[in-house]
């Protein structure tokens, strides 16, 4: 399995929807053909409108808070010795996360159709408040679904979004999280699909979705590749690029201007979430090989059992607690750009109270994930190799579990 | 090549004049006997038999069929429990036509061309599979038309009269027009002179396809679409089969007598 050169990942699929032969397509219900043909043709369309660019751009700039900032993490990287930690703290976007992207670009796209309804699923509720802040912005009607367990323990994020005006509506088969979510809102798109937009969360879902997500996020490594040209003149000699994988949009995100560099230059890591350290259950597809099956209307790594059902998941963070990935992430996977690994519940709450205890920085329990590996490499490599951790979420929404787990004080 | 059961039997309820009448169950709702019970008791009324392999991710299916789906999957059910119960049907009831209905990941991880040869050997007729759309789905149901199995092709409101044309063209047997934008087991939303409308242009295509009508049929509706080729009834069936595991009364009975209520309103 092959990368193309200067094509963008997300545009290296085949015919059917495709990366590398295998991952993703579009494996949906007759109803839903007519609506993702309509939005794949609306979206080759304005992707290459100069006007549709210059409305995304002044967007990103103006209403997200574009560029987000570049740090050295210096008391972090004195402590472990070895390697430089950086982050970029995307987290400082409005609404607190990355997620503001691709809310924000389907919020733009939806308009452009003429639909007056959005909706979208939610896991660590980032998604869904992202999308009723772009809703409100502009004067679309909001439904977010959301798993009744993570309505539970993301009470910021709902507060927030019925703020906004969005309707929650809590799902409450299955295991109550972000997959049951997903399901969940595709059914309701299935029924609604002629007057509502769809919104997919991350890259995950049937491909159209993924490339329209991966277009949206792209803007961080945008950002990124001028800010270390900035910093260091060129692009530094060694680097590791670590961000944490859920449905995979903030790593894409992150990563896709520095996909072509070798990976000896830029190395590319993805943290998945292991679950608790006691417990068999996790939600790290990749890096806990799982077998390809078919979720959500795409073909990717999926934990599942034998017979194709798909697994419970487990993880302290909402975000990362899926049995999917995205496609693109099964593909850089299989030819070997990026390397997958995972943390434990306790690594990213380890990892929590250390980075917050030595940095003036408050990353969400997703990003803890991808700290708690960098934590743990750090010390073994040289002073001229440059860490970056995407700090992709703001950890306000997790107050009570950090309170629950860390006790008081915060 | 000779005429399929399926096309058998729609040859027979034109000649009576009347639609047939399609059932869902979900394999194994509530437990695989009971299922089988069920199964062979409606089949007295029911023209064609569909039975659901369940999946616990179901996109396009809504709250009544999700529930047996998942009671099924609590009690154990396997696919090859889904096979077995096929089998047996129809070893009393060979001449009954048997739809296996499902996702794709359940086929995909049981392997393509083993779950085709499953079918063949349990003597199943026909196979729909709900989110494997077309064109995508052609070399599957080509693999399937040489081992006699009818792939199912599904069409809906959104369906383009392109498309439409390409796949009624492709298709085998039979074909199930999606009544309504709607999972299954929503309300009709869409006036029956509509939906017959829709039905009506479709079946201009190809008078020899049978096509049936789903989503949305009840003891309420059925009457008014009984000028289709064939009517499916599921999520009337499944919240049945739930109401009397609720009541604790005996589900083959009760749902014996819907089957059989159905089928009186469009004889
Ligand atoms: C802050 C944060 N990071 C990461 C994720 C995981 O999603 P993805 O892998 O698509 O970035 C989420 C999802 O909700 C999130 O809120």
């Amino acid at each position: 399995m092959k990368l193309k050169r200067n094509i963008p990942l997300i545009d290296q699929h085949d015919k059917q929807g495709f990366w590398g032969g295998k991952f993703g397509g579009s494996f949906i219900p007759e109803t839903l053909k007519k609506p993702v043909e309509d939005l794949t043709k609306e979206f080759k369309k304005l992707r290459k409108n100069k006007k549709f660019i210059k409305k995304r751009d002044y967007y990103f700039k103006n209403y997200i808070g574009s560029p987000t900032s570049f740090i050295k993490l210096d008391n972090l990287s004195n402590h472990l010795g070895g390697a430089q930690i950086w982050a970029k703290v995307v987290s400082e976007a409005n609404g607190g996360a990355h997620k503001i992207y691709n809310a924000t670009v389907h919020a733009l796209i939806c308009k452009a159709m003429g639909k007056k309804y959005i909706v979208g699923d939610t896991g660590a509720g980032y998604a869904g408040k992202m999308l009723s802040m772009a809703a409100k912005k502009f004067g679309l009607k909001c439904k977010i679904f959301m798993g009744a367990k993570d309505i539970r323990r993301q009470k910021p994020n709902c507060d927030a979004m019925r703020k906004n005006g969005a309707e929650i509506v809590p799902v409450l088969s299955g295991s109550q999280t972000l997959v049951d979510a997903v399901s969940e809102c595709m059914r309701y798109w299935v029924s609604n699909c002629d007057n509502t937009h769809m919104c997919v969360g991350s890259t995950v879902g049937p491909n159209i979705f993924v490339k329209i997500c991966g277009w949206s996020t792209a803007q961080i490594s945008r950002e990124l590749k001028s800010q270390l040209k900035n910093e260091f003149k060129k692009i530094p000699k060694k680097i590791k690029l670590i961000n944490c994988v859920g449905g995979g949009s903030s790593a894409y995100g992150f990563w896709s201007e520095f996909i072509d560099y070798d990976k000896k230059q830029i190395e590319l890591v993805g943290v998945e979430a292991g679950g608790p350290k006691k417990s068999k259950l996790h939600a790290a597809p990749l890096s806990r090989n799982a077998k390809i099956g078919i979720l959500h209307g795409a073909a990717s790594y999926v934990c599942q059992n034998n017979e194709g059902q798909i697994q419970e998941t487990e993880s302290i963070s909402a975000g990362l607690d899926y049995p999917g990935v995205s496609p693109i992430h099964c593909f850089l996977k299989d030819s070997k750009r990026a390397r997958y690994t995972y943390a434990t519940d306790e690594d990213a709450l380890n990892a929590y109270q250390m980075v917050t205890k030595f940095e003036n920085l408050n990353p969400s329990l997703e990003p803890s994930h991808a700290f708690a590996e960098a934590i743990k490499i750090a010390p073994k490599l040289s002073k001229n190799t440059i860490i970056i951790v995407n700090s992709c979420g703001d950890a306000k929404k997790d107050r009570d579990i950090l309170k629950e787990r860390l006790g008081k004080r915060r | 090549m000779k005429p399929s059961l399926i096309s058998k039997t729609f040859n027979k309820t034109q000649k009576e004049n009347r639609p047939a009448l399609l059932t869902y169950i979900v394999a194994g709702d509530n437990t695989k006997k009971k299922s089988l019970e069920i199964l062979k008791s409606i089949s007295k009324y029911a023209d064609i038999c569909e039975l659901g392999f369940p999946h616990n991710t179901p996109i396009a299916d809504g709250g009544q069929i999700q529930t047996s789906a998942y009671r099924a999957i609590k009690n154990g059910i396997k696919i090859n429990d889904v096979f077995s119960i096929a089998n047996q049907f129809k070893k009393t009831k060979s001449d009954k036509p048997i739809i296996l209905m499902g996702y794709y990941n359940m086929i995909y991880q049981y392997n393509e061309n083993k779950f085709i040869d499953k079918c063949n050997k349990s003597k199943i007729d026909g196979l729909i599979v709900v989110d494997l759309p077309y064109p995508e789905n052609k070399p599957f149901a080509l693999k399937c038309k040489k081992k006699g199995v009818n792939f199912i092709q599904l069409v809906s409101p959104t369906t383009s009269s392109d498309r439409l044309k390409q796949i009624i063209r492709d298709s085998h047997d039979m074909v199930y027009y999606i009544s309504m934008l709607s999972t299954t087991g929503g309300k009709l939303k869409v006036a029956p002179k509509k939906i017959l409308e829709r039905y009506n242009k479709i079946k201009s295509l190809n008078k020899n396809k049978n096509i049936v009508i789903g989503f949305g049929i009840t003891e309420k509706t059925i009457k008014s679409l009984k000028k289709a080729d064939g009517l499916v009834v599921g999520s009337a069936i499944c919240k049945e089969i739930t109401s009397s595991i609720k009541k604790r009364q005996n589900a083959v009975t009760n749902v014996t007598n819907i089957v059989r209520k159905l089928k009186n309103k469009i004889k």
